[in-house]
């Protein structure tokens, strides 16, 4: 075991799992880079460089750079999974997927219900997401609320390094579709991940910090934020527990009404704007099945109903941040 | 087409004012009053400045993530740029758009675009109304090499053919889609030949050399402004720098990179004029002076303006939550 950024985490899941499956092949732009340039081949690995490496081992038979022509990415890999691979589709920003939409909703999600269960559609679509950038409308959204409403898409959005390995790898075995969410801002972030392969099974809500006054549901990049308010009311003697669900589809609902059980209190934080947010998602399923566990009315933190601004200090401010999260907790907790 | 002194000295403050702007736009994200990312267009000057050379204000242009060359060159006011790429208040959108999303409408700029292959359509509809409404006037869509590999582009090279519109698409083949090269990335032939192949004019053109640019653009702008339909020109040009600000470009080699600078359509545009004793060094040094001075009474309004109110985080959207 060693620390391992979240970047190392995910690079090192790929080449684990090529490595141990020679139908496991990574598409997308730029995951190579420098192909049938004058200089090196295969050293850029992804603007982030989160897939760097993987051509030098893999060749460019596996690590196949694209034209920029996200539908036929998609499509490709949906269509090679059906057939037999187990492709790891990347699209750089979410932001892109409004050119290759089709390709995900109305065809690889749909395959395995729509032709009797007798299509198996195994692929993953790597995407970063989220705000802070200062990358501007187009390169900042999350988007992770459209495809979490899509039967037949599994949504994943690791929080740290050590859940991105290991949902990683339990994507690139699953048999459905699913749209992996990697956090830009997270990348650097680094923790303990073991060097050996495992898994983390999709549904299953991570307990990031146990309390009893508050409960917090925070998704993707939203767990770190959620966390140090957490840490700071703790000063203030308020014990919040943190839910980081891990899967927004399928979500772990029992251990959201659970935590709800015990504290009474709820506020989510979502980075998305609000109408059809995680946030509101998860606010109706606790006020319909945890009635009864609640002692204030839910909080809901996200974004506002705006595109994401440019300028850093309108980009703070769009963003569910530490002084709206615990201004919100602060409500819950007012409320006899 | 005869071009005056006064032309000539046009073409040149356009080209010299994209060098200076995006040589400081370089050298201010390094420095970190920058936010985000930034594409420059330093070597392909002589495109933007070609094409968008004999159009008005009610011709309209789409642009890319490369596009302060486009707005430069469509007239868009230098210090607005600046202020909107350092994201503050008084820039063109307010300090929301930044780099990759300057528009000014009043200059028929309708906008940078984050989205590769995003500008095409919108084109095609520009030109739509140029071509419902009689104005005589023509639509642009920028695009790199990378772009015409977007299947949007091929919709709106196919729509503009089938609606007879004025659009003109400037494909600026820079060699590279960020790391890739288009000699990988493009099955074609050539992008020109791909255009054809939808059914319109093309030709490709030597986009380092200003004369050349503004001579194909005059055979595309005269279909154009006929009702004759789209055209589509293969601008070849070289990036001088790497993707983004910061792309460490490994994969060019040095002897690439300086047959690029050795390519500088600035130097060629001298070259060729004061060879033909049309303008002398001095006329290009005093165009050269000015507007660095320009550029750097842009940067210095930029840094000392403040960002945007808070208040205008939700302004410009119809309903609130
Ligand atoms: C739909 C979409 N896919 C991918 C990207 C990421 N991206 C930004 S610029 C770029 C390369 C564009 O290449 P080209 O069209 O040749 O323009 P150039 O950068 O050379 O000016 C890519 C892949 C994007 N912004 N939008
Ligand atoms: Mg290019």
């Amino acid at each position: 075991m060693a620390r391992k950024s979240y970047r190392q985490a995910i690079n090192e899941a790929l080449r684990q799992e090529m490595r141990r499956d020679s139908k496991v092949i990574v598409i997308g732009e730029d995951v190579a880079g420098g192909q049938g340039a004058s200089g090196e081949t295969g050293g850029v690995g992804g603007v982030f460089g989160v897939t760097g490496g993987l051509y030098k081992e893999f060749g460019p038979e596996r690590v196949i750079d694209t034209p920029i022509s996200e539908s036929a990415i998609i499509g490709a890999a949906s269509g090679a999974a059906l057939t037999g691979m187990r492709p790891v589709a990347e699209i750089m920003f979410v932001d892109f997927v409004g050119v290759c939409f089709d390709q995900i909703y109305n065809q690889a999600a749909k395959f395995r219900y729509m032709f009797g269960g007798k299509a198996k559609t195994p692929m993953v679509i790597r995407t970063m997401i989220g705000a802070g950038f200062r990358a501007g409308a187009q390169h900042s959204q999350t988007l992770h609320p459209l495809f979490t409403m899509i039967p037949g898409l599994k949504v994943v959005m690791p929080s740290n390094a050590y859940d991105a390995k290991g949902l990683l790898i339990n994507a690139i075995r699953d048999d459905d579709p699913v749209i992996f969410m990697e956090s830009k801002v997270l990348y650097d972030t680094e923790m303990e991940v073991p060097d050996e392969a495992y898994r983390i099974a999709f549904g299953e809500a991570n307990i990031a910090r146990e309390g009893k006054d508050l409960t917090f549901v925070a998704f993707g990049p939203m767990v770190p934020r959620a966390l140090a308010v957490a840490e700071v009311l703790a000063k203030d003697g308020v014990s919040v527990e943190v839910i980081d669900p891990r899967t927004t589809s399928p979500l772990d609902e029992d251990a959201i009404l659970d935590s709800v059980g015990k504290t009474g209190r709820l506020v989510v934080i979502d980075e998305s704007p609000p109408r059809c947010s995680l946030a509101a998602d998860v606010a109706a399923m606790v006020a319909s099945k945890g009635f009864r566990s609640l002692k204030a009315p839910i909080g809901q933190v996200t974004c506002p109903h705006t595109p994401v601004p440019f300028a850093p200090n309108l980009e703070d401010e769009f963003l569910p941040n530490p002084r709206r999260i615990e201004e919100a907790a602060r409500a819950a907790l007012s409320w006899r | 087409m005869q071009l005056s002194r006064d032309d000539l000295k046009r073409a040149y403050r356009g080209m010299s004012t994209i060098r200076a702007f995006e040589e400081r736009v370089d050298k201010e994200f390094a420095l970190g009053n920058i936010p985000g990312f930034a594409h420059v267009y330093l070597g392909q000057e002589a495109s933007g400045i070609g094409v968008c050379f004999d159009l008005s204000d009610e011709d309209q242009i789409g642009s890319t993530h490369r596009g302060h060359g486009h707005c430069i060159a469509k007239g868009c006011d230098v210090k607005g740029m600046m202020l909107e790429i350092m994201g503050k208040a008084g820039g063109l959108c307010g300090g929301k758009g930044g780099s990759m999303h300057i528009a000014d409408m009043s200059k028929g700029m309708l906008g940078a675009n984050a989205i590769v292959g995003g500008s095409p359509p919108i084109a095609v509809g520009a030109a739509l109304t140029q071509k419902l409404l009689k104005t005589g006037k023509v639509a642009v869509a920028f695009s790199g090499d990378g772009a015409s590999n977007q299947g949007t582009t091929f919709e709106a090279l196919n729509m503009a053919v089938v609606l007879g519109v004025p659009a003109i698409f400037a494909f600026e083949n820079n060699g590279y889609g960020e790391h890739t090269a288009a000699s990988y990335a493009v099955g074609a032939p050539s992008i020109a030949e791909r255009a054809k192949s939808f059914g319109m004019p093309a030709e490709v053109v030597d986009g380092s050399d200003f004369f050349a640019v503004h001579d194909a653009m005059g055979r595309a702008l005269e279909r154009g402004r006929a009702g004759e339909g789209p055209y589509a020109l293969e601008i070849v040009c070289s990036r001088f720098l790497g993707h983004f600000v910061g792309d460490p470009q490994a994969y060019r080699l040095p002897e690439e990179l300086a047959q690029a600078r050795a390519n500088d359509p600035l130097a060629r545009f001298r070259t060729k004029v004061t060879e033909a004793s049309l303008l002398d060094d001095a006329d290009l040094n005093a165009i050269d002076a000015e507007v660095l001075a320009q550029i750097e009474e842009a940067v210095a309004l930029a840094i000392a303006a403040p960002r945007p109110d808070l208040s205008t985080l939700e302004q410009d959207v119809y309903v609130r939550y």
